[in-house]
């Protein structure tokens, strides 16, 4: 028999292991999926994860690495407050969108006026609109006790149709003869997020995805927000004797991750997808919030963890397009990347007995 | 827009019919979260049973059997969630999450050579005598079969949670773990069973999704009523009669936005759209819920 005894401490040496433990436990049971739909799990494996980076064409890949990162890991870092501090909003994806729409709303509102204030008003418009839109789970919940897990996913739902909404509609480009979809913002300087330094896949977004890595560490380790935030999920007791306001810690989770998811719409609409258009959202709102677990709510866990989640992303188009892999296998192996790093947690905060028990 | 094209009698009618998956997934959660567990991956389980019921449904060309295998589909994707909650003490809100993802991309890949088949129906069945009378017959008694077992199901989960002694020992498994177990219960027998049975429940509301309402295979069909199921066992304060009015009421309203689309109503086909889940987020709002299962969303681990 196999018992569980509580560890009086979470395991330091368990906090990093389990997740590289769970990537591996991943590209096992990921490699014997593929050789079920009768790939060849090797060859399959190496495609997602190491050619992207070290194949001949790695020159092609690697921006795609930053770019297809940086919405993950802005929308997880302002993910993992909100869940170190038991809030949940999954509703990341449909804060994105809405960043996305207010953001490129105004971006169109000044077409074809070329001025540099334009790209800095639609960034504070996108972050705006995130936050707004996760203001709404946060006040209900403060105010009416409401659920914020369902209906910041309810929301989601509410957010594509409005996509839908705005790309048939209101943003529709007039001389698109008819097609849905807006006006292409990556065409238009002004409110193009352009690449830093051409050719890397260095955007805007992917700047401010790093500054936002480094003051989230700075506030989580050395300011009393971080504190209060870490205090709020470990003992919510404690944090009401030490003066933690618990509607204000809500308010300001909920405004900080929406802030951020809907700066990561923005900067993908006026760069990367350049267009409102229907299929617009692609799921990094939910990824994220494999990404904020998987870098175990860490600043940097979560930096390292886009990176690899950007990396199976490619490596999945990559698999597609080369190997004929469904693209659905991949957002499985994501689904099971969390179950296994959810299921060898219990290693972090559970210690292994092995033989007889004494009994109950 | 023409309102007097939309018929009451057919509104009624159809009220029941969309409010069944939903129903059927919502009674399974209540189930689980009467035990203490709060399994969030209703969503998963449901498109993961809508996939499995449709493959056996076109395989076998039984709709019923189609039923079974979304049963055994969901309640065997819950168990995933069971083991990792109940045997391994992972964190509910995240293992539901990552079932409901996980069961998306699972759905995706299974449903691949399924899609744009059409499924094998009900055979034309008719209620003899009920079925004639006017305006009610049609309403609530010329349905298909599915409409009235997930009302069957929501009566007996009513009646083993009042009167059944299993019943009550789910229910003190939920209110408080720790004097359960002191009083000699298998805390965690009875939750995995809970879980398996809220599965094989959201299985069969994701099928009746996939085999009767739609009758296709599309990916991501279930389009959140998994997670409108959850809001409605809030609704309904973890009641089984409560639920059937929560579940009838979204039907309502889904209906009804359906019906003024077809009608040609001058606000956009999106915004109609919007309502099922405008309408849960104003009920979950409005709607006072009652006292939650005590243990809900705790972890039990026996120390020794």
């Amino acid at each position: 028999m196999i018992a569980l005894e509580k560890r009086p401490q979470p395991s330091r040496f368990w906090t990093f292991a389990t997740p590289l433990l769970a990537v591996i436990l991943t590209m096992i049971c990921g490699g014997l999926l593929f050789a079920a739909l009768g790939k060849n799990p090797f060859e399959t494996i190496r495609t997602i994860f190491f050619d992207p980076l070290f194949s001949e064409f790695a020159w092609f890949y690697r921006p795609q690495l930053l770019i297809k990162g940086a919405p993950l890991v802005l929308i997880a870092i302002g993910l993992s407050f909100g869940f170190r501090a038991g809030i949940w909003n999954i509703g990341a994806e449909g804060q994105y969108i809405v960043g996305a729409i207010c953001g490129a709303a105004v971006g169109l509102a000044f077409y074809p006026t070329e001025s540099f204030i334009i790209f800095p008003l639609m960034i504070v418009a996108g972050a705006l609109g995130g936050l707004l839109w996760a203001m709404i789970p946060g006040v209900l919940r403060v105010k009416f006790g409401t659920n914020e897990i369902l209906v910041s996913l309810m929301l989601v739902y509410v957010a594509e149709q409005l996509l839908a909404s705005m790309a048939l509609g209101a943003l529709r480009n007039p001389d698109g003869m008819g097609f849905p979809g807006s006006r292409n913002l990556s065409q238009y300087p002004s409110a193009a997020n352009l690449e830093i330094i051409q050719g890397s896949g260095m955007h805007w977004g992917v700047l401010t995805a790093f500054i936002a890595v480094i003051f989230a560490y700075v506030a989580l380790s050395r300011h009393v927000f971080g504190f209060h935030v870490r205090l709020a999920g470990q003992s919510p007791r404690a944090a009401r004797f030490a003066g933690v306001n618990p509607a204000a810690l809500i308010l300001i989770c909920m405004g900080l991750s929406g802030a951020l998811a809907g700066l990561a719409g923005l900067f993908e609409v006026a760069g990367p997808a350049g267009q409102i258009s229907i299929d617009f959202n692609v799921g990094y709102g939910f990824t994220a919030i494999i990404v904020a677990f998987l870098g175990r709510l860490h600043p940097v866990g979560i930096l390292l963890a886009g990176g690899l989640m950007a990396l199976t992303y490619i490596g999945g188009e990559i698999a597609q397009s080369n190997l004929g892999l469904p693209l659905a296998a991949i957002q499985l192996m994501q689904g099971m990347l969390l179950f296994f790093l959810l299921a060898v947690d219990v290693l972090t905060n559970y210690r292994m007995r092995f033989g007889q028990g004494k009994p109950a | 827009m023409d309102l007097t094209a939309i018929n009451p009698i057919l509104l009624l009618a159809s009220l029941m019919v969309a409010a069944t998956p939903i129903l059927l997934a919502a009674i399974g959660e209540l189930v689980v979260e009467r035990s203490g567990v709060l399994n969030l991956g209703v969503e998963g389980m449901m498109i993961t049973g809508a996939v499995c019921g449709f493959i056996v449904a076109v395989n076998t060309g039984s709709p019923w059997l189609g039923f079974i295998g979304a049963a055994i589909g969901g309640a065997i994707l819950s168990l995933v969630f069971g083991l990792l909650t109940q045997l391994l003490l992972s964190n509910q809100v995240a293992t539901g999450l990552a079932l409901t993802l996980f069961g998306l991309g699972l759905s995706a890949l299974m449903g691949q050579g399924y899609i744009g088949i059409k499924a094998p129906s009900f055979p034309d069945w008719h209620i003899p005598l009920l079925g004639d009378i006017p305006v009610i017959g049609p309403i609530i008694f010329q349905h298909d079969p599915m409409v009235y077992v997930g009302l069957i199901i929501v009566g007996a989960t009513w009646t083993f949670l009042k009167y059944a002694r299993a019943g009550l020992i789910l229910r003190a498994v939920g209110e408080n773990h720790e004097a359960a177990h002191a009083l000699g219960y298998h805390v965690i027998r009875v939750r995995l069973l809970a879980i398996m049975f809220g599965g094989a429940c959201a299985g069969l509301g994701g099928a009746y999704l996939s085999l009767v309402r739609v009758p296709q295979w599309t990916e991501g069909m279930t389009a959140g009523a998994g997670w409108i199921a959850l809001a409605i066992v809030v609704f309904a304060s973890w009641r089984p009669g409560r639920l059937l009015i929560g579940a009838y009421l979204f039907g309502g309203v889904t209906v009804l936005q359906l019906n003024l689309q077809a009608a040609g109503v001058s606000v956009p086909v999106e915004y109609l759209s919007m309502s099922p889940y405008l309408a849960t987020i104003a009920v979950l709002v409005i709607m006072r819920a009652g006292r939650a299962p005590g243990s809900l969303g705790q972890s039990f681990h026996a120390s020794r």
